[in-house]
């Protein structure tokens, strides 16, 4: 533990990334089996156990020290775990040499099997026998609030250069593997073979579209696109594969792949062909697409009850099709991979699972009018869960990421933005004790790489549940406190996107980001996208200036 | 007599009325008693000095020869009388020369420690525990959170760094006088015998502990270096300059910071440090309790740092305990200094 505690402690502190990379790699390489593998699980997100609360912590704390002296304390330092790792009291155990202080695969193993009420003591003993920066990192594992700013990429990237191999490989097989990974660091020092995906439904990593802006149609051919309509709905992968004794298994992954096949439990028969569809969940009643405001009733559910499965009926709407059965269809141009889709789609003939319908034009101009109004341009009774129009060039494989020129999306109304949730402060009446005022902020380049700058505040348009759960992220997700502000982490994979709506945008120079929205409101609340995902003050700058050019 | 008849906090400091002095003034007075060299204790101007020869010539080093009026040096254990008072120098641990003083009237006997540390330092003489009635204790890690652990772990963290990253440079923020000389005594011992190099601003006071016999091996001004050729090694700088443009000199440094503060996250970020070094001149929480108890005093009043929360142990001992509520002193690290053409100087 010890180990994997001054790793943290020294990635906290390290900005660079290339410095960050040669810590985590120097920390794989010099840490034997199974510890690195947990290591690796815990920065990639991939251990699960019950998380303790914050509540037990303090419980412990307080059962050792002087109040008043845990309240000068934590006044000081701001952070619970950091607090409570600095001042728990050295024991001297009388008579005994001091037990060695645990290792991280001794408390990532026992993790897994305590029960909650056995957790209290063993945390204490534990706290015990590590030293500051080991109760710290014990504290960060089991509270499950380790951000240090190190994304789930950069930790394979890092494995990977164990053996000067590419992370997309390691991404690629990930969903195969399992902590403490020993089949592939044994590949990565080139004592055993590639370990073979073996999950035969694997999540492949998504291709995104950029938003396009009123210049970039003028090099754009409308014969070298195909148009389908936006969805407001959620992006999906659903995946069917047979296993080793060739029963079928079904998965349905988020865009960032994420596995939420349990979320949706009724949609499963559907995909009983093998096969890769990219797609967007829906609710659907009556065949009608409902709005993205009913969908959510279906989203983050721990328990689906079949009311919530009858009430709102789940959907998959198809617009794409990476592998049909063993074939990877990835490489075929859009135009090929579609037909591929339209025959699958046919073939599977099931009323939850249909093809989402292109957008016949034959210029911009029509486009534009079908833009305009999706209900007279085929959309018909669907118009009000179309957001735009997506843009696909014909010839266009499918890559992972963010390719230039290949996807445009086209949204309906231009005064939307996706920005990251950076600050929350408390409300005032009756809000009082919610964080309900939120600074948001979208990405710039700021010289040394990315970073947010913030962009506007908004403490309206979400509803009392949204505001409850925008609450609790807030308290969990706390990096710093300054008086009544906190700091929310966002980094480029953790963090919570908003949806913005706004009336306009004018020019501030007593902005950072040199620019100001008229009636800013929480549209939306994007659990869904990664804060990397999310726009960027180009895009506002633009908007600037079509606005100012109308 | 009550231990206030005998000293008692003014605005120039701590005042000594029976013995016509105050201890480490804030202010030019007649008569100075000082603990130590730190700019916030020992500062210019005094009518006259008494102190150890060490704090004598580094007071002398920092403001010129005519620093006081008359100067007076008193060895560690010798006893001086100032009217009906007895005054004797006590080690404290802090820097060289630093020194707990003992104020004794008739059989009261109070103790103002200064800044003192009972951690190992291979740069000063140790600290010496005092029996008296009132202990005068700084308070500057005076939170249960600040436990210093040993110096020579955070050494290691450093010299690993070192090892990590061989094409960076290791810029170490080290308060000039005693901070900076004992992390090269602690790097020495560590085995590490590569030159260190120096901020111009670190010089003088870094020859003048060797002068005093504390071998520091070989030590090189960083000025003149080419950028190049300070891949792999380890300078060391004031605090401040180390988030200054003069680290431009050096190739994509590693900014280490030696200081108590860097026990707290917080406070580490704060200051863009990349590689915090718990390494305090000042006692810990750990170290001021256990201090303050075996001194056997009944009384402790608490100076500069987090007063409130050592005066509320106190008080849960049973012992009688206040603030003094002194200004000017504290933080010296954070608030050192680097003076124009310091660097330049030879
Ligand atoms: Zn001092």
């Amino acid at each position: 533990m010890n180990r994997f505690a001054e790793l943290l402690d020294r990635l906290a502190y390290e900005p660079g990334r290339n410095n960050k990379l040669k810590l985590l790699t120097a920390y794989l390489r010099d840490t034997e089996d199974p510890a690195r593998g947990y290591a690796l699980a815990a920065l990639t997100g991939a251990l699960s156990f019950k998380h303790a609360k914050p509540g037990l912590i303090r419980d412990l704390i307080m059962e050792r020290t002087d109040p008043v002296l845990f309240g000068y304390s934590y006044d000081y330092v701001g952070d619970l775990s950091e607090t409570v790792a600095l001042m728990w009291p050295k024991v001297a155990l009388v008579g005994h040499n001091n037990p060695p202080p645990p290792t991280l695969t001794e408390v990532v193993t026992r993790l897994r099997t305590l029960g909650k009420t056995e957790l209290p003591a063993q945390l204490a003993r534990w706290l015990d026998e590590l030293d500051e920066t080991g109760r710290w990192a014990l504290l960060k594992l089991v509270t499950g609030a380790m951000r240090i700013g190190i994304s789930a990429r950069l930790a394979k990237t890092a494995a990977a250069a164990l053996g000067e191999k590419d992370p997309h490989d390691i991404e690629l097989m990930w969903p195969g593997l399992a902590p403490p990974y020993l089949d592939l660091f044994a590949w990565l020092e080139g004592r055993a073979e590639k370990p073979v995906n073996r999950d035969p439904a694997p999540f492949r990593p998504v291709m995104l579209a950029h938003a396009i802006e009123d210049a970039d149609f003028a090099a754009l051919d409308p014969a070298d696109f195909i148009a389908e309509w936006k969805w407001d709905g959620i992006r999906v992968q659903a995946v069917s594969g047979r296993d080793e004794r060739g029963h079928l298994q079904a998965r349905l992954y988020s865009r960032s792949g994420e596995d939420i096949t349990k979320s949706f439990p009724d949609l499963l028969p559907s995909l009983h062909l093998p096969g890769a569809i990219d797609g967007e969940l829906l609710v659907l009643r009556d065949g009608r697409v409902q709005t993205f405001n009913v969908l959510q009733q279906r989203l983050n559910r721990k328990v689906v009850s079949p009311k919530l499965m009858k009430d709102y009926p789940i959907h998959l709407r198809a617009y794409d099709m990476l592998g049909d059965d063993e074939n990877d269809l990835r490489e075929l141009p859009f135009e090929e991979r579609r037909t591929h889709l339209e025959a699958f789609i046919r073939k599977l003939a099931d009323p939850r699972i249909d093809l989402s319908p292109t957008v016949p034009f034959a210029d911009w101009p029509a486009l534009t009018a079908a833009r305009a109004d999706p209900a007279g341009a085929g959309a018909g009774l669907d118009a009000e869960a179309v957001e735009g129009v997506m843009l696909k060039r014909r010839d266009a494989p499918y890559l992972p990421g963010r390719p230039k020129g290949q996807w445009w999306k086209w949204k309906r109304d231009p005064h939307i933005i996706d920005a990251v949730l950076m600050y929350a402060q408390r409300g005032h009446g009756k809000r009082s004790s919610y964080y309900s005022d939120y600074t948001f902020g979208v990405w710039t380049n700021g010289g040394a790489g990315d970073e947010l700058v913030p962009v506007g505040k908004a403490y309206f348009g979400f509803t009392d549940e949204e505001l409850l759960q925008i609450d609790r992220f807030v308290r969990r997700n706390t990096t710093e406190k300054f008086g009544p502000v906190r700091h929310v982490v966002h980094e480029p994979d953790q963090g919570l996107v908003l949806e913005v709506a706004f009336e306009g945008l004018a020019r501030s120079p007593r902005h950072k980001s040199g620019v100001a929205m008229r009636f800013p409101r929480i549209n939306r609340l994007r659990w869904d996208k990664p804060p990397r995902e999310a726009d960027r003050l180009e895009t506002l700058e633009r908007m600037l200036k079509s606005v100012t050019a109308n | 007599m009550r231990p206030q008849d005998i000293l008692l906090p003014v605005a120039a400091g701590l005042c000594c009325k029976p013995g016509g002095f105050h201890i480490d003034p804030v202010r030019p007075v007649e008569r100075a008693v000082i603990t130590h060299g730190h700019s916030d204790h020992a500062r210019a101007g005094h009518g006259a000095v008494l102190a150890t020869q060490e704090t004598l010539d580094m007071m002398r080093l920092r403001y010129g020869d005519n620093f006081a009026g008359s100067t007076q040096a008193v060895r560690y254990g010798e006893e001086v009388r100032l009217g009906d008072i007895k005054v004797k120098f006590h080690p404290a641990g802090h820097v060289l020369g630093s020194a707990q003083i003992a104020v004794s009237c008739k059989d009261l006997c109070i103790v103002a420690s200064g800044d003192y540390k009972d951690a190992r330092d291979p740069t000063c003489t140790p600290f010496e525990l005092v029996a008296c009635d009132v202990f005068i204790t700084e308070a500057t890690f005076g939170l249960p959170v600040f436990r210093h652990g040993d110096a020579a772990d955070e050494v290691k963290k450093l010299l690993a760094s070192v090892a990590l990253f061989p094409e960076r440079a290791h810029l170490v923020g080290a308060y000039s006088l005693g901070k900076a000389q004992r992390v090269i005594a602690l790097l020495r011992e560590a085995g590490y015998d590569a030159p260190i190099y120096l901020h111009g601003a670190m010089e003088k006071i870094t020859r003048y502990y060797e002068s005093r016999g504390i071998a520091l091996g070989e030590l090189r001004p960083v000025r003149g270096m080419k950028k190049a050729e300070l891949a792999g090694t380890i300078t060391l700088a004031p605090p401040t300059a180390t988030s200054d443009i003069w680290t431009r000199r050096f190739p994509d440094p590693v900014t280490a910071f030696a200081s108590g503060w860097m026990r707290v996250r917080a406070r580490a970020r704060q200051r863009g440090v990349e590689l915090p070094l718990v390494i305090s001149d000042h006692a810990d929480w750990d170290g001021l309790t256990a201090t303050i108890g075996a001194t056997g005093a009944g009384e402790v009043w608490v100076t500069h740092g987090q007063e409130d929360a050592l005066v509320h142990w106190c008080k849960s001992k049973g012992l009688a305990a206040r603030p003094l509520d002194l200004v000017g002193y504290g933080d010296e690290e954070e608030t050192e200094v680097v003076l124009d053409g310091e660097e330049g100087e030879a």
